[in-house]
């Protein structure tokens, strides 16, 4: 079956903004879908609300919008786009849910559109519990006895006749939200009243509780014809229970025998022909591992995270693959890209084993509650590809960067027996370091293996790796113990470090790489796609000498896993400059992790090596490549802290010089730095201890930003009121090893501007000036930030770009950098320098139309700004506003505190584009998820600092006929203002209270600040927290409020707003 | 070393004089055979006891093997017929219900010689570019052994492989879920899952040995004949292609299976050749052409039938290799039988065409009924 002909137009919906359970591994798909429909000259519509996305950028489709993801935007977009069928398989859950609810509402049949991937039947079958299960039974498919319950009274009454534990998962959630295991019947009323509320069908599932069965994926296709592939199985290190999106997972599967394994396969390949998929489905088991019974735990008829993993882990690209299949080719006719010569019908072969590990946010989110279980809770996740399970495992625990070249915890190592061994109880993100340690003391894997159900095999593995750790620092080092070592992963630097002894080799060795080829070497073939081992044959080596291109290579570092402050802008950037160099007549040689990403696709760059971002990882890349040079500046803060490494082997740093790197990060320098630039920064010093610390703050004055140097996204950042702030952040902060310093600087409570600059170390050019809603102390990437500035005047427009100007010179800029300023009684101060891209950059590219990272990169090697077509200085500002607004994840994080600080908390971003600025808010927060009502109850709350400010927003809502409601403190003052407000008890105090009116369905907005923040324990945190819980809209900055209240009385619905292409607003 | 026994040297020399230094488990000594690789990522156990693996060495080339040990049900014959094993790795702890002891037991159990620890890969793209060639596994001192060992490794062929592995007398197995089909499962060098399969749906099943005669079938007097794998040269067994030529005038449904499948092609009037360096795992996609669908198969073959061989008139081919092309089965209308060259009664492998065990009944009960 070739290219349907009734397809011309189609409209792809993407994944929107990136939360967890629904992160980059959507752009990836989402791109490689508009790639393959544009190259049979379909014409792609595409609606995405998330600008830091490639699938948005001009060439991947023909009409882009960057819009809310809503029913009614995407009706519009169809009345007004005519598309002739609609692809709802690769925008995640978010697309896949919009679209069937388009086909149920008949909507989509009135409109001559089809639904490609997956009809509705299917969708409903695999999405709702009932019919799933009802499926399941027809085909003789085993489920775990569980029931679909709208009531918890029936949750409960269920749970008892099939006994405790019970999981419940609510339906239509995303990676599982207000799911959980229940151990009684307390914790289950407690759980389904969460889940019930949270399930956009008020329905839940309870489930009986496997725990300790093994959980196995597998990745199938099926096309129109009814061939059926399966492309990967995956083994979950952790037993059934934690969500796989935080497990460890292997592949391919590692325990299981032919006969099991091909029991599992044949189950999922008749499933996805029950459900009679188009295109790629995953198949969730759980095996019993004392015999062959299972159990189907779940499939989602699209593509996802884990088939991003599989994708990445075999080579076999399946959003291609799926893409093309909706279209209308069978696997048969689409040609195995990899071999070139083979077909897509076929399953690959591995000739290594492949391990991902997931990246949470706990680092950032201390009070999280880190307990892990049906709710997903990691931001993004590395994958690591190596010829042994350790050679694997330790690759990937370089990978996350969480500072660790082996498993072992420094303060594991520290705990008591009694401690390691109550902790192996705990499923939390540390138990594979927990396990590891435990597995060092010598407790037996049996006692492992029956606290954890971790399977023996894998304990077995980091056995040996245990056993080398030890090997390595009490028996010294041999030829053939080094060689083993690295064989099973270990750096030369931790090898030496371990023994003490210098390794003694010369010429020194180092890794070759090896193809991932789809095939196990069966075919030839010219997949770029390398990794390493320790092996003698470097077949990396081999491809360069067999494909000479004549020409000369740069390295191109990427950007690691995805996580708060370092998400897939970053990833945007790194592919743009791939492309700039490739266009430039250079090769582009990649390195990075994580798989879901498009710089991480094979086709990406010249040559890709999956690999950790470590000196001596990328070493190994340099000696087999032999770059000309290498840019830094687009792989975040990962990329940049290798800047001093890559100078050391002698590879040029492209665009600005390592040197100035440092000077824009190095406290001192930069401070003097400044001071010839005549520029003023919030004065501030630095400090080791907490009496230092104290010191300073009081001489500074309060309040006082306290951050450590060398961070990202706001790190560990906090605006100290009064002493024991200090005192309680440094004594948290001085708890791990200081390498840095920590800076102190004077807070000013200014209006904060920001600014990308491009520069080709003369002339520079602003494509834009962004100014954030919310005042300095809000991190800016929790920020709505507005393109182009609504407030600013002309003198500080003129001084902002000005001392852009004295900085890029000062700096030696060459390529990016990105600059934040505050606005402080009308005096402009410079809070910090980046001498790299920032997430801005999508957005302000897309809206400027200014390809920012490919002018960069350009520059970099060696044009001028005037070369490009630009005039320097600031770019003219166009028709269209532009506001980006954040998406934060806290539904998905326990006991984590939503007030908004220094320290940056969003996951991701969503854009609104309009011709006005109020427009364009009102669509950046009905994108974000704001639900805009104009009546109803609010609750209003604040520290005494804002207590002022509050009157006239109460008096707005007042206005406006809300409701108000208030404690105490605001309440008075509200009251003696003449704004009715009924006062609230606190959370603490007796009911009801604050916590039943929450629960009560009257508040439609909740404004809460508070001076105290963090601990979960804070009644205030709580009372967001239940917030969280209960879905109401939280505003956590009066200026957010302020800015919402705007949008509420401007009376205008999304109805009367332009939806715009994205193309045409230049 | 701490893990795995790392005391034994082992070399494993090709027959182009390339030599690739690893670790020994399994017994040591020098062994010679015919080195083949394989792709499937299970099944190791599967590959390690099937017949048509006689006389070769036979390297894996996913790298972890061994992890779920070996058990007492996923025999496919009754011991192993490699002549060596080459991993990346083999695993000392295995994790499984079914686990009874290591691979490294079980070679030595089994008498064979294995090298680990070697780039697998790297000697997968050899053969891959050579072609099937010779080899030895040995842990004498590759230095002073070498030129003599170059000599034999030269001069190996496997020589009447199927004599070697079919049995000697005929085996009755009954079926629990009696349809009262009766098949003579010839047995070339059969994989027990074949047998399995048969019992499954209900036939009882007569396993003959490779050199049965037609009035040996006639007084069994069975409802179809089954041909089984088995290794080698399908062209060298002369006396059993005469066999078959009076088979095919029996009357009888015949099901042919890999060797079986080359042989009845043989007797057919085809010819067959030697793939440069076979198909073994179990990722080959086929291509069935009446159903116009693809089917994932496991194989293990060295050579193929020549698809325009088969005389228009008495056979056409229905499936084909998606990926090279080659001849995967060929159905005889007149004679009521049908071949394949992939193995649908897997183990190791997909059971995606586990179809075919049925037409085959089918077949034969159309057969009892005087319908064919």
């Amino acid at each position: 079956m070739p290219l349907r002909s009734d397809i011309k137009r189609v409209l792809v919906i993407g994944s929107g903004p990136i939360v967890i359970g629904q992160a980059a591994e959507f752009d990836y798909a989402g791109t490689q879908a508009c790639k393959a429909l544009k190259n049979y000259g379909l014409e792609v519509i595409l609606i995405n609300s998330n600008p830091a996305t490639i699938m948005t950028d001009k060439a991947m489709a023909d009409k882009i919008y960057i819009e809310p993801l809503t029913l009614e935007v995407i009706r519009r977009i169809i009345l007004m786009e005519k598309p002739d069928s609609i692809l709802s398989t690769l925008g995640g859950q978010t697309g896949l849910t919009l679209s069937m609810q388009l086909a149920k509402e008949g909507f989509l049949d009135a409109h001559g559109v089809k639904l490609l991937g997956a009809n509705l039947e299917t969708i409903e079958k695999a999405e709702d519990r009932q019919a799933f299960k009802d499926m399941m039974r027809e085909i003789g498919e085993p489920c775990i006895p569980s029931e679909v319950v709208v009531t918890v009274e029936d949750a409960v009454r269920f749970a008892a006749t099939i006994g405790y534990p019970v999981i419940v998962r609510p339906a239509f959630t995303l990676g599982g939200t207000g799911g959980g295991i229940a151990a009684n019947q307390q914790e289950l009323e407690e759980i389904a009243t969460h889940g019930i509320r949270l399930s956009p069908i008020s329905q839940i599932l309870v489930e009986k509780g496997i725990a300790g069965w093994k959980e196995i994926e597998f990745e199938v296709m099926r096309d129109a014809k009814g061939n059926v592939i399966t492309v990967c199985s995956m083994e979950n290190f952790d037993p059934v229970g934690i969500h796989t999106g935080d497990s460890i997972v292997v592949a391919p599967c590692q325990t299981l025998s032919d006969k099991e394994f091909q029991m599992l396969r044949t189950s999922a390949l008749k499933i996805i022909s029950a459900l009679k998929v188009e295109g790629g489905c995953n198949c969730q088991f759980a095996l019993n591992p004392e015999n062959f019974n299972y159990a189907v735990i779940e499939v989602n008829p699209r593509v996802s995270r884990s088939s991003a993993l599989a994708s990445k882990a075999t080579g076999y690209p399946i959003a291609k693959v799926a893409s093309q299949i909706a279209i209308g080719f069978s696997l048969d006719e689409i040609i195995n890209e990899v071999t070139g010569t083979t077909t897509a019908c076929f399953e690959p072969a591995l000739d290594y084993i492949v391990v991902k590990f997931p990246r949470w946010p706990f680092d950032k989110f201390v009070y999280a509650k880190r307990t892990l279980g049906t709710q997903m809770k990691a931001t993004g996740e590395i994958m690591s590809i190596g010829s042994s399970f350790e050679h694997a495992m330790m690759k990937a625990i370089r990978s996350i960067e969480l500072g660790m070249e082996t498993l072992t915890v420094e303060k594991l190592v520290e705990a008591s027996d009694e401690d390691i061994m109550k902790m192996l109880a705990d499923s939390d993100d540390e138990r594979s370091f927990v396990v590891y340690e435990a597995i060092k003391r010598g407790v037996a894997l049996d006692t492992i293996f029956a606290i954890t159900k971790i399977d023996k095999w894998f304990l077995d593995k980091l056995r040996h790796l245990a056993v080398m750790e030890k090997d390595l620092a009490t028996l010294g080092l041999t030829e053939e113990r080094i060689r083993v070592a690295r064989e099973i992963g270990f750096l030369d630097k931790t090898i030496e470090e371990l023994s003490g002894e210098k390794i003694q080799e010369d010429p020194k060795t180092y890794a070759s790489f090896k193809m991932v080829d789809t095939c196990a070497g069966e075919f030839a073939a010219q997949t770029p796609y390398f990794y390493s081992t320790r092996d003698k044959e470097n077949e990396a080596a081999l491809f360069i000498e067999e494909h000479p291109s004549g020409k000369e290579r740069i390295l191109v570092l990427g950007s690691g896993p995805i996580r708060i402050g370092q998400g897939i802008e970053f990833d945007y950037c790194s592919v743009h400059c791939a492309w700039a160099l490739r266009e430039k007549g250079y090769e582009a040689i990649f390195i990075n992790n994580n798989p879901e990403t498009v710089s991480t696709d094979f086709d990406t760059s010249d040559r890709l090596y999956f690999e950790p971002l470590t000196k001596e990882d990328v070493r190994s890349v340099v000696e087999t490549e032999k770059p000309i040079g290498a840019i830094v500046q687009f792989g975040g803060q990962t990329a940049i802290k290798l800047t001093r490494y890559l100078e050391e082997m002698g590879v040029p740093v492209l665009g600005t010089s390592p040197a100035n790197i440092d000077a824009a990060e190095d406290r001192e320098v930069f401070d003097q730095l400044l001071e010839t630039c005549n520029i003023r920064r919030p004065q501030g010093e630095t400090v080791y201890t907490t009496t230092e610390a104290v010191e300073v703050a009081e001489r500074l004055g309060f309040p006082v930003l306290l951050r450590p140097s060398y961070v990202l996204g706001g790190q560990n950042m906090i605006i100290a009121y009064e002493r024991e702030d200090v005192v309680e952040y440094m004594d948290i902060i001085t708890a791990v090893e200081l390498e840095n310093p920590v800076l102190i600087d004077k807070y000013l409570m200014g209006k904060e501007v920001e600014v990308d600059a491009i520069s080709d170390g003369e002339s520079y050019l602003i494509p834009g000036i962004m100014e954030h809603i919310e005042r300095a102390g809000v991190h800016s990437g929790d920020s709505i930030s507005v393109y182009p500035p609504q407030t600013l005047d002309q003198r500080t427009k003129d001084t902002i770009i000005d001392y852009t100007g004295r900085l890029v010179k000062a700096l030696d800029i060459v390529g990016m950098v990105n600059i934040q300023y505050v606005i402080y009684e009308d005096e402009v101060y410079v809070i910090e320098v980046n001498p790299r891209s920032s997430r801005t950059v999508p957005y302000i590219s897309k809206v400027t139309d200014i390809p920012m990272v490919n002018i960069a990169t350009k520059m970099m090697l060696g044009d001028k700004l005037a070369d490009l077509g630009y005039a320097p200085g600031l770019y003219p500002e166009g028709d269209y506003v532009a506001v980006k607004v954040p998406v934060f994840s806290f539904s998905k994080l326990q006991d984590v505190d939503t007030q908004l600080g220094p320290e940056m908390k969003s996951t991701g971003e969503v854009l609104g584009v309009a011709k006005t600025f109020a427009d364009a808010l009102y669509k950046g927060l009905v994108a974000s998820g704001r639900s805009m009502e104009r009546s109803g109850g609010v609750l209003l709350t604040v520290k005494d600092r804002d207590k002022e400010a509050i009157v006239e927003i109460g008096r707005q809502f007042h206005e406006m006929g809300f409701v108000i409601y208030g404690t105490v403190g605001t309440a008075l003052i509200l009251n003696e203002n003449n704004i009715p407000t009924k006062v609230v008890r606190r959370l603490a105090e007796s009911k009801p209270n604050i916590g039943d009116l929450i629960e009560s369905g009257k508040l439609n907005y909740v404004i809460s600040t508070s001076s105290k923040g963090r601990m979960p324990h804070h009644d205030d945190v709580r009372m967001r927290r239940k917030c969280v819980e209960t879905s109401i809209a939280l505003l956590t900055s009066l200026d957010t409020a302020q800015a919402l209240l705007d949008c509420l009385k401007s009376n205008r619905t999304m109805a009367e707003i332009e939806l715009v292409d994205i193309k045409d607003i230049r | 070393m701490s893990y795995y026994k790392r005391d034994k040297r082992a070399w494993l020399v090709l027959s182009d004089g390339s030599v690739f230094e690893g670790y020994n488990f399994g017994c040591e000594g020098t062994t010679i055979g015919e080195i083949v690789f394989t792709t499937g990522m299970t099944g190791y156990q599967e590959v390690l006891t099937d017949p048509s693996y006689y006389g070769q060495i036979v390297l894996q080339t996913y790298p972890l093997i061994g992890n779920y040990g070996i058990n007492s049900d996923d025999m496919e014959s009754e011991r192993s017929w490699i002549n060596g094993y080459i991993t990346k790795e083999w695993c000392e702890e295995p994790s499984n219900f079914r686990n009874t002891h290591n691979i490294n037991e079980f070679m030595i159990e089994q008498d064979k010689i294995g090298i680990w620890d070697v780039d697998t890969r790297a000697i997968t793209r050899v053969i891959r570019e050579h072609g099937t060639m010779n080899g030895a596994i040995t842990t004498e001192d590759i230095e002073t052994t070498k030129e003599a060992l170059m000599e034999k490794i030269h001069a190996f062929k496997v020589v009447n492989p199927v004599q070697a592995v079919t049995r000697k007398n005929k085996g009755w197995y009954y079926s629990q879920v009696n349809r009262a089909n009766h098949v003579a499962l010839i047995d070339y060098g059969y994989k027990h899952n074949i047998l399995r399969m048969l019992l499954r749906l209900g036939c009882n099943v007569t396993v003959m040995p490779a050199n049965t005669t037609i009035e040996e079938i006639r007084m069994l007097n069975p409802d179809g004949i089954m041909l089984s794998n088995g290794p080698g040269d399908p062209a060298e067994n002369i006396e059993i292609i005469e066999n078959l030529k009076d088979f095919v005038k029996y009357g009888k449904p015949i099901f042919g299976i890999c060797l079986g499948h080359q042989l009845l092609a043989l007797a057919m009037g085809g010819e067959t050749f030697k793939l440069k360096y076979g198909h073994r795992g179990m990722n080959q996609p086929v291509k069935d052409v009446t159903r116009d669908r693809v089917f994932i198969t496991s194989q293990n073959h060295g050579y193929a039938v020549v698809p325009e061989s088969i005389p228009a008139e008495v056979g056409k081919v229905t499936h084909f290799n998606l990926n090279d092309g080659t001849c995967e089965g060929v159905e005889y209308p007149d004679i009521h039988a049908f071949t394949v060259q992939f193995h649908p009664e897997a183990s190791a492998g997909p059971n995606d065409t586990g179809y075919l065990f049925e037409q085959f009944t089918d077949l034969m009960e159309r057969g009892q009924q005087g319908c064919l």
